[in-house]
Protein backbone atom coordinates (compact mmCIF):
# COMPACT_ATOMS: atom_id res chain seq x y z
CA UNK A 1 0.00 0.00 0.00
CA UNK A 2 1.10 3.57 -0.59
CA UNK A 3 2.28 5.35 2.52
CA UNK A 4 2.74 8.99 3.46
CA UNK A 5 6.31 9.45 4.71
CA UNK A 6 5.74 13.06 5.67
CA UNK A 7 4.82 16.53 4.64
CA UNK A 8 6.78 19.69 4.19
CA UNK A 9 6.16 23.34 3.56
CA UNK A 10 8.18 25.81 1.55
CA UNK A 11 7.92 29.15 -0.17
CA UNK A 12 7.84 28.99 -3.97
CA UNK A 13 8.56 32.58 -4.99
CA UNK A 14 10.42 33.22 -8.27
CA UNK A 15 13.11 35.28 -6.52
CA UNK A 16 14.31 31.99 -4.97
CA UNK A 17 14.42 30.43 -8.43
CA UNK A 18 16.50 33.31 -9.71
CA UNK A 19 18.82 33.11 -6.71
CA UNK A 20 19.38 29.39 -7.40
CA UNK A 21 20.09 29.89 -11.10
CA UNK A 22 22.53 32.67 -10.24
CA UNK A 23 24.08 30.46 -7.51
CA UNK A 24 23.56 33.06 -4.79
CA UNK A 25 23.15 30.47 -2.01
CA UNK A 26 26.19 31.76 -0.11
CA UNK A 27 25.37 35.42 -0.68
CA UNK A 28 24.77 37.13 2.72
CA UNK A 29 21.17 37.98 1.83
CA UNK A 30 20.34 34.36 0.99
CA UNK A 31 22.68 32.22 3.08
CA UNK A 32 20.57 31.76 6.19
CA UNK A 33 17.48 31.02 4.12
CA UNK A 34 19.19 28.34 1.99
CA UNK A 35 21.22 26.82 4.84
CA UNK A 36 17.96 26.09 6.59
CA UNK A 37 17.04 23.72 3.75
CA UNK A 38 20.01 21.42 4.32
CA UNK A 39 18.21 19.42 7.04
CA UNK A 40 15.21 19.08 4.70
CA UNK A 41 17.44 17.68 1.97
CA UNK A 42 19.08 15.30 4.46
CA UNK A 43 15.65 14.09 5.59
CA UNK A 44 14.57 13.51 1.98
CA UNK A 45 17.79 11.57 1.32
CA UNK A 46 16.99 9.39 4.29
CA UNK A 47 13.29 8.68 3.66
CA UNK A 48 13.71 8.45 -0.13
CA UNK A 49 10.16 9.19 -1.28
CA UNK A 50 9.03 7.76 -4.63
CA UNK A 51 6.50 10.48 -5.35
CA UNK A 52 5.96 14.10 -4.35
CA UNK A 53 2.46 15.52 -4.40
CA UNK A 54 3.11 19.23 -4.81
CA UNK A 55 0.28 21.50 -3.74
CA UNK A 56 0.82 24.84 -5.45
CA UNK A 57 -0.95 27.52 -7.42
CA UNK A 58 -0.47 28.37 -11.06
CA UNK A 59 0.40 32.04 -11.70
CA UNK A 60 -0.61 32.32 -15.34
CA UNK A 61 1.28 29.59 -17.15
CA UNK A 62 -1.06 26.62 -17.49
CA UNK A 63 -4.31 28.25 -16.43
CA UNK A 64 -5.29 31.57 -17.90
CA UNK A 65 -8.30 33.36 -16.44
CA UNK A 66 -10.54 31.89 -19.14
CA UNK A 67 -10.67 28.67 -17.11
CA UNK A 68 -9.81 28.63 -13.43
CA UNK A 69 -10.32 25.33 -11.64
CA UNK A 70 -10.57 25.60 -7.86
CA UNK A 71 -8.71 22.32 -7.46
CA UNK A 72 -6.89 20.59 -10.32
CA UNK A 73 -4.75 17.47 -10.39
CA UNK A 74 -2.22 16.43 -12.98
CA UNK A 75 -2.90 12.98 -14.43
CA UNK A 76 -0.02 12.64 -16.88
CA UNK A 77 3.23 10.70 -17.19
CA UNK A 78 5.21 13.88 -17.80
CA UNK A 79 4.98 17.58 -16.99
CA UNK A 80 6.87 20.39 -18.66
CA UNK A 81 8.01 23.67 -17.22
CA UNK A 82 7.84 26.59 -19.68
CA UNK A 83 8.52 30.26 -20.27
CA UNK A 84 6.52 32.43 -17.87
CA UNK A 85 7.32 35.59 -19.75
CA UNK A 86 9.67 37.36 -17.38
CA UNK A 87 12.94 35.54 -17.56
CA UNK A 88 12.90 32.70 -15.02
CA UNK A 89 15.06 29.84 -16.31
CA UNK A 90 13.04 26.90 -17.64
CA UNK A 91 13.91 23.62 -15.91
CA UNK A 92 13.86 20.07 -17.23
CA UNK A 93 10.63 18.08 -17.33
CA UNK A 94 9.17 16.06 -14.47
CA UNK A 95 8.04 12.45 -14.56
CA UNK A 96 4.48 11.78 -13.46
CA UNK A 97 2.59 8.62 -12.54
CA UNK A 98 -0.69 8.60 -14.44
CA UNK A 99 -2.04 5.50 -12.69
CA UNK A 100 -1.47 6.92 -9.24
CA UNK A 101 -2.86 10.33 -10.26
CA UNK A 102 -6.03 8.86 -11.72
CA UNK A 103 -6.53 6.81 -8.58
CA UNK A 104 -6.19 9.98 -6.49
CA UNK A 105 -8.62 11.85 -8.75
CA UNK A 106 -11.18 9.07 -8.55
CA UNK A 107 -10.89 8.71 -4.81
CA UNK A 108 -11.09 12.49 -4.25
CA UNK A 109 -14.12 12.86 -6.51
CA UNK A 110 -15.77 9.97 -4.68
CA UNK A 111 -15.06 11.92 -1.48
CA UNK A 112 -16.97 14.93 -2.87
CA UNK A 113 -13.93 16.91 -4.05
CA UNK A 114 -14.69 17.69 -7.67
CA UNK A 115 -11.17 17.87 -9.06
CA UNK A 116 -10.36 19.07 -12.56
CA UNK A 117 -8.16 16.41 -14.18
CA UNK A 118 -5.32 17.52 -16.44
CA UNK A 119 -3.59 15.24 -18.93
CA UNK A 120 -1.44 18.09 -20.17
CA UNK A 121 -0.26 20.54 -17.57
CA UNK A 122 2.55 23.05 -17.70
CA UNK A 123 4.01 23.51 -14.24
CA UNK A 124 5.22 26.96 -13.23
CA UNK A 125 7.50 28.31 -10.51
CA UNK A 126 4.94 27.34 -7.87
CA UNK A 127 5.98 23.71 -8.38
CA UNK A 128 9.40 24.10 -9.94
CA UNK A 129 11.01 26.29 -7.27
CA UNK A 130 10.20 23.83 -4.44
CA UNK A 131 11.49 20.90 -6.53
CA UNK A 132 14.72 22.76 -7.25
CA UNK A 133 15.09 23.75 -3.59
CA UNK A 134 15.08 20.08 -2.63
CA UNK A 135 16.88 18.38 -5.48
CA UNK A 136 18.85 20.75 -7.71
CA UNK A 137 22.07 19.08 -6.55
CA UNK A 138 21.09 15.88 -8.43
CA UNK A 139 21.34 15.22 -12.16
CA UNK A 140 17.73 14.21 -12.40
CA UNK A 141 14.61 14.52 -10.27
CA UNK A 142 14.65 11.51 -7.90
CA UNK A 143 10.86 11.44 -7.49
CA UNK A 144 7.82 11.41 -9.69
CA UNK A 145 5.45 14.32 -9.29
CA UNK A 146 1.73 14.82 -8.88
CA UNK A 147 0.87 18.51 -9.38
CA UNK A 148 -2.11 19.55 -7.30
CA UNK A 149 -3.10 23.10 -8.18
CA UNK A 150 -5.26 25.23 -5.89
CA UNK A 151 -6.72 28.49 -7.13
CA UNK A 152 -5.23 31.23 -4.98
CA UNK A 153 -5.27 33.80 -7.78
CA UNK A 154 -8.85 34.68 -8.68
CA UNK A 155 -11.43 34.98 -5.91
CA UNK A 156 -13.59 33.26 -4.81
CA UNK A 157 -10.91 30.93 -3.47
CA UNK A 158 -11.50 27.84 -1.39
CA UNK A 159 -11.17 28.47 2.34
CA UNK A 160 -8.66 27.01 4.77
CA UNK A 161 -11.33 24.65 6.09
CA UNK A 162 -12.00 23.24 2.64
CA UNK A 163 -8.29 22.85 1.92
CA UNK A 164 -7.81 21.02 5.22
CA UNK A 165 -10.67 18.69 4.34
CA UNK A 166 -9.15 18.11 0.89
CA UNK A 167 -5.97 17.02 2.64
CA UNK A 168 -7.90 14.51 4.74
CA UNK A 169 -9.50 13.09 1.60
CA UNK A 170 -6.09 13.02 -0.04
CA UNK A 171 -4.72 10.91 2.80
CA UNK A 172 -7.51 8.40 2.31
CA UNK A 173 -6.83 8.40 -1.42
CA UNK A 174 -3.10 7.81 -0.99
CA UNK A 175 -3.49 5.10 1.61
CA UNK A 176 -5.96 3.17 -0.53
CA UNK A 177 -3.52 2.83 -3.45
CA UNK A 178 -2.37 -0.80 -3.77
CA UNK A 179 1.24 -0.20 -4.82
CA UNK A 180 3.97 0.22 -2.21
CA UNK A 181 4.87 3.85 -2.78
CA UNK A 182 6.43 6.32 -0.42
CA UNK A 183 4.67 9.64 -0.79
CA UNK A 184 5.75 13.06 0.42
CA UNK A 185 3.41 16.04 0.27
CA UNK A 186 4.60 19.60 -0.31
CA UNK A 187 2.45 22.49 0.87
CA UNK A 188 3.93 25.46 -0.97
CA UNK A 189 3.60 29.23 -0.90
CA UNK A 190 3.26 31.79 1.85
CA UNK A 191 3.82 33.03 4.35
CA UNK A 192 2.86 36.70 4.79
CA UNK A 193 3.26 38.83 1.69
CA UNK A 194 1.34 41.28 -0.40
CA UNK A 195 2.60 42.17 -3.86
CA UNK A 196 -0.12 44.58 -4.90
CA UNK A 197 -1.63 47.94 -4.00
CA UNK A 198 -0.60 50.63 -1.57
CA UNK A 199 -0.42 47.95 1.13
CA UNK A 200 2.21 46.00 -0.87
CA UNK A 201 5.15 44.91 1.24
CA UNK A 202 3.39 43.95 4.43
CA UNK A 203 5.16 41.25 6.33
CA UNK A 204 3.93 40.00 9.72
CA UNK A 205 6.40 37.75 11.51
CA UNK A 206 4.05 37.31 14.50
CA UNK A 207 1.30 35.98 12.29
CA UNK A 208 3.76 33.80 10.36
CA UNK A 209 5.13 32.16 13.51
CA UNK A 210 1.64 31.73 14.92
CA UNK A 211 0.64 30.02 11.67
CA UNK A 212 3.60 27.67 11.82
CA UNK A 213 2.91 26.65 15.43
CA UNK A 214 -0.83 26.27 14.85
CA UNK A 215 -0.36 24.27 11.67
CA UNK A 216 1.79 21.84 13.62
CA UNK A 217 -0.23 21.57 16.82
CA UNK A 218 -3.71 22.95 16.15
CA UNK A 219 -4.48 23.18 12.43
CA UNK A 220 -8.19 23.53 13.20
CA UNK A 221 -7.35 27.09 14.30
CA UNK A 222 -6.70 28.16 10.73
CA UNK A 223 -9.97 26.60 9.56
CA UNK A 224 -11.75 29.15 11.78
CA UNK A 225 -10.30 32.06 9.81
CA UNK A 226 -12.01 33.41 6.71
CA UNK A 227 -9.94 34.24 3.65
CA UNK A 228 -10.58 37.94 4.35
CA UNK A 229 -9.20 37.55 7.89
CA UNK A 230 -6.11 35.79 6.55
CA UNK A 231 -5.56 38.47 3.88
CA UNK A 232 -5.95 41.26 6.46
CA UNK A 233 -3.13 39.75 8.48
CA UNK A 234 -0.92 38.03 5.93
CA UNK A 235 -1.61 40.03 2.77
CA UNK A 236 -3.39 39.11 -0.42
CA UNK A 237 -0.66 36.67 -1.47
CA UNK A 238 -0.25 35.41 2.12
CA UNK A 239 -3.51 33.59 1.44
CA UNK A 240 -1.30 30.87 -0.07
CA UNK A 241 -1.05 29.42 3.42
CA UNK A 242 -4.32 27.62 2.64
CA UNK A 243 -2.18 25.27 0.54
CA UNK A 244 -0.22 24.29 3.64
CA UNK A 245 -3.54 23.12 5.02
CA UNK A 246 -3.90 20.54 2.24
CA UNK A 247 -0.57 19.04 3.27
CA UNK A 248 -1.47 19.21 6.98
CA UNK A 249 -4.86 17.59 6.42
CA UNK A 250 -3.14 14.63 4.78
CA UNK A 251 -1.11 13.94 7.93
CA UNK A 252 -2.32 12.54 11.23
CA UNK A 253 -3.69 14.85 13.93
CA UNK A 254 -0.51 14.38 15.99
CA UNK A 255 2.70 14.93 14.07
CA UNK A 256 6.39 14.86 14.82
CA UNK A 257 8.35 17.99 13.90
CA UNK A 258 11.52 16.98 12.08
CA UNK A 259 12.56 20.51 11.11
CA UNK A 260 11.33 24.05 11.57
CA UNK A 261 12.92 27.01 9.79
CA UNK A 262 11.86 30.60 9.23
CA UNK A 263 13.52 33.53 7.53
CA UNK A 264 12.36 37.03 6.62
CA UNK A 265 12.39 38.91 4.44
CA UNK A 266 13.01 36.79 1.37
CA UNK A 267 12.11 39.21 -1.38
CA UNK A 268 8.64 40.31 -0.20
CA UNK A 269 7.86 37.31 1.98
CA UNK A 270 8.26 35.59 5.28
CA UNK A 271 9.56 32.14 4.33
CA UNK A 272 8.49 29.21 6.49
CA UNK A 273 9.80 25.66 6.25
CA UNK A 274 8.37 22.66 8.07
CA UNK A 275 9.15 18.96 7.84
CA UNK A 276 6.48 16.90 9.58
CA UNK A 277 6.09 13.15 10.01
CA UNK A 278 3.17 11.05 11.15
CA UNK A 279 3.62 9.80 14.71
CA UNK A 280 2.48 6.24 14.11
CA UNK A 281 1.79 3.78 11.32
CA UNK A 282 -1.89 3.90 10.52
CA UNK B 1 -27.16 43.65 -12.75
CA UNK B 2 -24.96 44.52 -9.82
CA UNK B 3 -21.58 43.48 -8.50
CA UNK B 4 -21.93 42.14 -4.97
CA UNK B 5 -19.87 43.89 -2.29
CA UNK B 6 -17.38 41.90 -0.21
CA UNK B 7 -15.91 42.29 3.27
CA UNK B 8 -12.41 42.33 1.74
CA UNK B 9 -13.27 45.56 -0.13
CA UNK B 10 -12.63 47.31 3.20
CA UNK B 11 -8.97 46.22 3.41
CA UNK B 12 -7.07 49.46 2.71
CA UNK B 13 -4.63 49.75 -0.20
CA UNK B 14 -5.67 46.38 -1.51
CA UNK B 15 -7.31 45.27 -4.76
CA UNK B 16 -8.49 41.74 -4.15
CA UNK B 17 -8.56 40.07 -7.55
CA UNK B 18 -12.08 38.73 -7.82
CA UNK B 19 -14.67 38.14 -10.49
CA UNK B 20 -15.44 41.84 -10.83
CA UNK B 21 -11.79 42.83 -11.36
CA UNK B 22 -11.09 39.80 -13.54
CA UNK B 23 -14.06 40.69 -15.70
CA UNK B 24 -12.97 44.31 -16.16
CA UNK B 25 -9.32 43.40 -16.67
CA UNK B 26 -9.85 40.42 -18.93
CA UNK B 27 -8.34 41.84 -22.13
CA UNK B 28 -5.44 43.38 -20.24
CA UNK B 29 -4.59 40.12 -18.49
CA UNK B 30 -5.12 38.19 -21.71
CA UNK B 31 -2.56 40.39 -23.42
CA UNK B 32 -0.12 39.84 -20.55
CA UNK B 33 -0.68 36.08 -20.78
CA UNK B 34 0.35 36.21 -24.44
CA UNK B 35 3.81 37.35 -23.29
CA UNK B 36 4.57 33.78 -22.24
CA UNK B 37 5.65 33.44 -25.88
CA UNK B 38 8.78 35.11 -27.16
CA UNK B 39 7.28 35.96 -30.57
CA UNK B 40 4.50 37.92 -28.84
CA UNK B 41 6.97 39.71 -26.60
CA UNK B 42 8.91 40.72 -29.69
CA UNK B 43 5.78 41.97 -31.40
CA UNK B 44 4.75 43.98 -28.33
CA UNK B 45 8.25 45.47 -27.98
CA UNK B 46 8.15 46.61 -31.61
CA UNK B 47 4.89 48.53 -31.22
CA UNK B 48 3.28 48.51 -27.78
CA UNK B 49 0.43 50.77 -28.76
CA UNK B 50 -0.60 48.58 -31.70
CA UNK B 51 -0.34 45.42 -29.63
CA UNK B 52 -2.62 46.89 -26.92
CA UNK B 53 -5.15 47.80 -29.60
CA UNK B 54 -4.98 44.28 -31.02
CA UNK B 55 -6.03 42.98 -27.60
CA UNK B 56 -8.82 45.58 -27.32
CA UNK B 57 -7.57 47.28 -24.19
CA UNK B 58 -9.55 50.33 -23.11
CA UNK B 59 -7.87 53.68 -23.78
CA UNK B 60 -7.22 54.04 -20.05
CA UNK B 61 -5.63 50.60 -19.84
CA UNK B 62 -3.53 51.14 -22.95
CA UNK B 63 -2.21 54.48 -21.72
CA UNK B 64 -1.36 52.99 -18.33
CA UNK B 65 0.48 50.10 -20.03
CA UNK B 66 2.49 52.52 -22.17
CA UNK B 67 3.55 54.69 -19.25
CA UNK B 68 4.05 51.72 -16.87
CA UNK B 69 1.52 52.90 -14.29
CA UNK B 70 0.98 49.69 -12.36
CA UNK B 71 -1.23 51.10 -9.64
CA UNK B 72 -3.60 52.33 -12.33
CA UNK B 73 -3.44 48.92 -14.04
CA UNK B 74 -4.34 47.21 -10.76
CA UNK B 75 -7.31 49.55 -10.44
CA UNK B 76 -8.29 48.73 -14.02
CA UNK B 77 -8.45 45.00 -13.38
CA UNK B 78 -4.86 43.89 -13.86
CA UNK B 79 -3.78 40.89 -11.83
CA UNK B 80 -0.40 41.30 -10.18
CA UNK B 81 1.02 38.06 -11.64
CA UNK B 82 -0.01 39.14 -15.12
CA UNK B 83 1.21 42.69 -14.56
CA UNK B 84 4.61 41.19 -13.72
CA UNK B 85 4.75 39.95 -17.32
CA UNK B 86 4.23 43.55 -18.49
CA UNK B 87 6.57 45.11 -15.90
CA UNK B 88 9.66 43.49 -17.46
CA UNK B 89 9.22 45.66 -20.54
CA UNK B 90 9.67 48.70 -18.32
CA UNK B 91 12.70 47.05 -16.73
CA UNK B 92 10.77 46.60 -13.50
CA UNK B 93 10.47 43.71 -11.05
CA UNK B 94 7.57 43.03 -8.70
CA UNK B 95 9.59 44.78 -5.97
CA UNK B 96 10.01 47.88 -8.15
CA UNK B 97 6.26 47.81 -8.72
CA UNK B 98 5.75 47.44 -4.95
CA UNK B 99 7.85 50.55 -4.40
CA UNK B 100 5.90 52.43 -7.07
CA UNK B 101 2.59 51.58 -5.33
CA UNK B 102 3.96 53.44 -2.28
CA UNK B 103 5.65 56.19 -4.28
CA UNK B 104 9.02 55.28 -2.75
CA UNK B 105 12.29 53.96 -4.19
CA UNK B 106 13.02 50.24 -4.45
CA UNK B 107 15.81 50.42 -1.81
CA UNK B 108 13.31 52.14 0.51
CA UNK B 109 10.75 49.44 -0.19
CA UNK B 110 13.31 46.72 0.57
CA UNK B 111 14.24 48.51 3.78
CA UNK B 112 10.56 48.63 4.72
CA UNK B 113 10.49 44.82 4.46
CA UNK B 114 13.66 44.44 6.50
CA UNK B 115 12.24 46.74 9.19
CA UNK B 116 9.12 44.66 9.57
CA UNK B 117 11.13 41.46 9.93
CA UNK B 118 13.41 43.03 12.55
CA UNK B 119 13.81 40.87 15.63
CA UNK B 120 12.40 37.68 14.10
CA UNK B 121 15.32 35.54 15.28
CA UNK B 122 14.60 36.55 18.87
CA UNK B 123 10.97 35.52 18.34
CA UNK B 124 12.13 32.14 16.98
CA UNK B 125 14.20 31.59 20.14
CA UNK B 126 11.24 32.46 22.34
CA UNK B 127 8.93 30.14 20.41
CA UNK B 128 11.52 27.36 20.48
CA UNK B 129 12.41 24.45 18.24
CA UNK B 130 13.60 26.52 15.27
CA UNK B 131 16.72 25.85 13.24
CA UNK B 132 19.47 28.35 13.95
CA UNK B 133 22.29 27.00 11.78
Amino acid sequence: MAKIVGGLTTSHIPAIGNAMSQKLEKDPYWKRFFDGYEPVKAWLDEVKPDIAIVVYNDHGLNFFLNQVPTFAIGCADQYENADEGWGLKTLSSFKGDAQFSWHLAESLINSDFDMATCQEMLVDHGLVVPMALMWRHLDEWPVKVVPLAVNTVQHPLPGARRCFALGKALRQAIESYPEDLKVVIFGTGGLSHQLQGERAGILDTDFDLQCMEKIIHDPEWLTQLSNTEIMEKAGTEGIEVIMWMVMRGALQPEVKVVHKHYHAPISNTGAGVLVLENTNDS
Amino acid sequence: MVWKQHDYDAIPGTYVFDGQRSHSGYNLNRMAFSFNEQANRDEFARDMDAYCRKYNLSDEQREAVLRGDFLKLLQLGGNIYYLAKIAVFHGLTVQDAGASFHGITTPEFKQHLVNQAQGFEEKLRKTGGYWHG
